[in-house]
């Protein structure tokens, strides 16, 4: 037995170049890994929790939108396999009932999505030696993921990498087994779902209020908050959210000087 | 029929395609051997406070205060959110009792 896990220890290690890899590899050969593997898929389920609630009735909601304009199963898992963004498939069952053209989907999803690029930024530090499964978890960087993963913070005994990756995984389990189940059930609703999407308002507030509370400083919160308003009264409800995302990032560009040095003064104090 | 399904498949592709890009994007530009510059870094501290705030104006940006309900729905439900979450922090319970708060004022005091 000894002699068989040695020599496949032995085969892993020298089959394997990459370092990433070998410590995923080492993992599965020892006592110690399979437990920090099991405390970390706990860890990760644990924290998905909220989510799984939010995922799995938005998902019913849109399985049952989108079989309500005719497009069922197949069409719901395709969706929520393949594009796996929440808001932008509700629009996207506007657009294909409608109809719409190509070169209007195309820049309807640039509009709705175009946050994705925010995520993207504010994780790639984090993302870096993210091991073989990096691609799937910037797939599948949503809102609610990004919420999760954000913080970056795991406790002791949690391998991070797998943390971030079952995330993302169970999350899109949720969402893909919610809009399936809503393809299926369509109207058969047995209570009136009017008002259920604000679940989804709900978690934001959860998350801003979550980091209003660990930050110190709310200027970057202030600021997000300010500049949207003042867009959605001077853009519109459906022309806000480009401007505003240009307008904060302008704001707090201008504001690096003030905000930096503060920022220095938490690393110190968190380090400590 | 067919020719409408082939439409809404073509649909499908682009909307997953552009939503690939734009979360792949920032890891191909900046994700590179170099490290990241120091100005990328600072957005990266300081944008998910200002995008969380944005996202929650994007999802009640239909609540009009001088319609017929005076977006009191979303007032009173976001308000119970936020306090629910301070004193319990507990976030399955503050979206589950923000959500059913919502629904009652909508369906049933608001309709």
């Amino acid at each position: 037995m000894y002699g068989t896990r040695t020599s496949l220890w032995s085969k892993a290690r020298n089959s394997c170049r990459v370092p990433g890899r070998c410590a995923i590899m080492r993992l599965h050969f020892t006592q110690k890994g399979v437990q920090k593997i099991v405390k970390t898929a706990k860890y990760a389920f644990v924290r998905s929790l909220p989510v799984m609630a939010g995922y799995l009735v938005l998902g019913l909601g849109f399985g049952v939108l989108l079989q309500s304009k005719g497009y069922g199963l197949g069409w719901a898992l395709a969706m929520s396999l393949l594009i796996y963004a929440g808001s932008m498939q509700y629009v996207g069952v506007d657009l294909l009932a409608g109809g719409a053209s190509l070169i209007a989907a195309a820049l309807m999803t640039l509009t709705v999505n175009a946050r994705h690029l925010f995520y993207g930024i504010s994780m790639v530090e984090r993302y870096r030696n993210a091991g073989p499964a990096k691609p799937y978890m910037i797939f599948a960087l949503t809102d609610e993921t990004y919420s999760l993963v954000c913080s970056g913070e795991v406790p002791d005994g949690v391998d991070r990498n797998r943390y971030f990756f079952l995330v993302s995984l169970f999350n899109q389990a949720y969402w893909v087994a919610g809009s399936a189940a809503g393809a299926l059930v369509g109207g058969l609703l047995p209570f009136d779902s009017t008002g259920i999407d604000f679940s989804m308002t709900a978690l934001f507030l959860v998350v801003m209020t979550e980091q209003w509370r660990a930050s110190r400083d709310h200027t970057p919160a202030l600021v997000g908050l300010g500049v949207s308003l003042v867009c959605l009264l001077v853009f519109g409800a459906d022309g806000f959210l480009i401007p505003a995302m240009v307008g904060i990032t302008l704001v707090l560009t201008l504001l690096r000087g003030t905000l930096q040095p503060r920022e220095k003064e938490e690393d110190a104090h968190a380090g400590h | 029929m067919p020719a409408i399904d082939l439409h809404a498949a073509a649909l499908v592709a682009v909307i997953a395609a552009v939503t690939i890009l734009l979360r792949f994007a920032p890891f191909v530009v900046f994700g590179g051997g170099r490290p990241t510059p120091r100005y990328i870094l600072y957005l990266a501290r300081v944008l998910p406070c200002a995008i969380m705030a944005m996202l929650v104006v994007y999802c009640l940006r239909g609540a009009d205060p001088l319609g017929p309900t005076h977006a009191l729905p979303e007032l009173l439900a976001g308000t119970a959110v936020v306090l629910l979450q301070l004193w319990r922090k507990n976030t399955l319970l503050s979206i589950a009792a923000g959500t059913a708060l919502y629904m009652v004022l909508v369906q049933m005091v608001f309709a």
